[in-house]
């Protein structure tokens, strides 16, 4: 991986932890409010913008999940670092 | 089913190797009320809670696997350039001498996790009363963390999984008081 590329792997990988962590959070809250109307609103929001990141680094850097929630490239690539301990 | 996500749920920046640091933090890793021993009394504990809370129990025990992950990255970028001289400074050459650089499921004195660090006692506001005092015990021991760091991106780091402590607290409290209101109910009917 070159340099510009890994910086280019952190920037969205960053994006995609700030767009999920919102997500955690309103999914929490959403355990224990399940009528806020707007909250959810914001969730599925968020559920979309996630997938447009997961897709966007997926393409370039490899599935982030398995059994079939990403697509693989040629050969398999779910192997390929960095893992998560490796960031 | 778990579906495994190749990301940390918040990023874990380690500038130096300081394996004594490590020793302490994997207190989170398997102690009493570690992330592994919360993760587990969560899931353990949805079979037999009412069914409204099945769903928090269910997403708060999978976050804290997240944080377990977070904490062995930690450990484990602490501690991969260190010498056996190091760890041995460190207070970590009993650990070496068992496991190398392994990580292992011991508390930061070296004892071994235990399932009595738990518990489920089907007793629904029971159970819920000890997830609140979990999550409190392990805000504290985060603070405790943070205050042996000097380390800012390790101070970060800590200070993301404190904070998530309250809010897990905030929405176990919640739970108590959906289970009280439904209890309510059946009375009154
Ligand atoms: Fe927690």
């Amino acid at each position: 991986m070159s340099k510009t590329l890994s910086e280019e792997f952190y920037r969205l990988m960053e994006q995609l932890q700030e767009v999920d962590f919102v997500l955690v959070e309103l999914t929490l809250y959403l355990d224990t409010h399940p009528e806020d109307y707007d909250a959810i609103k914001q969730f599925n929001e968020f559920a979309q913008k996630s997938m447009v990141l997961k897709q966007q680094i997926e393409t370039k850097y490899g599935p982030l999940q398995q059994y079939g929630n990403s697509y693989s490239g040629y050969p398999w690539n779910w192997d390929q670092p960095p893992w998560p301990w490796q960031m | 089913m778990w579906i495994y996500e190749k990301k940390l749920q918040y990023p874990v920046k380690v500038s130096k190797c300081d394996p004594m640091m490590a020793k302490f933090l994997i207190e989170q890793y398997g102690g009493a009320d570690g992330e592994l021993a919360a993760a587990l009394r969560y899931l353990n504990q949805r079979y037999t809670i009412p069914d409204k809370i099945i769903g928090l129990l269910t997403d708060i025990g999978t976050e804290e696997f997240a944080h377990l992950e977070m904490i062995a990255t930690m450990v484990y970028k602490l501690t991969k350039d260190a010498t056996a001289e190091e760890m041995k400074e460190a207070g970590l050459g009993a650990h070496y001498a068992d496991h190398d650089k392994a990580l292992f499921y011991h508390n930061a004195a070296g004892a071994p996790f235990t399932a009595t660090y738990i518990q489920a006692k089907g007793d629904p506001i029971t159970d819920l009363y000890e997830d609140i005092a979990a999550e409190e015990k392990a805000r504290a021991t985060y603070q405790w963390l943070i205050n042996m760091s000097d380390d800012p991106d390790i101070i970060d780091s800590l200070s993301f999984l404190r904070e998530r402590e309250i809010v897990h607290s905030q929405r176990f409290r919640e739970a108590v008081e959906i289970l009280k209101e439904d209890q309510g109910r059946k009375k009154v009917f």
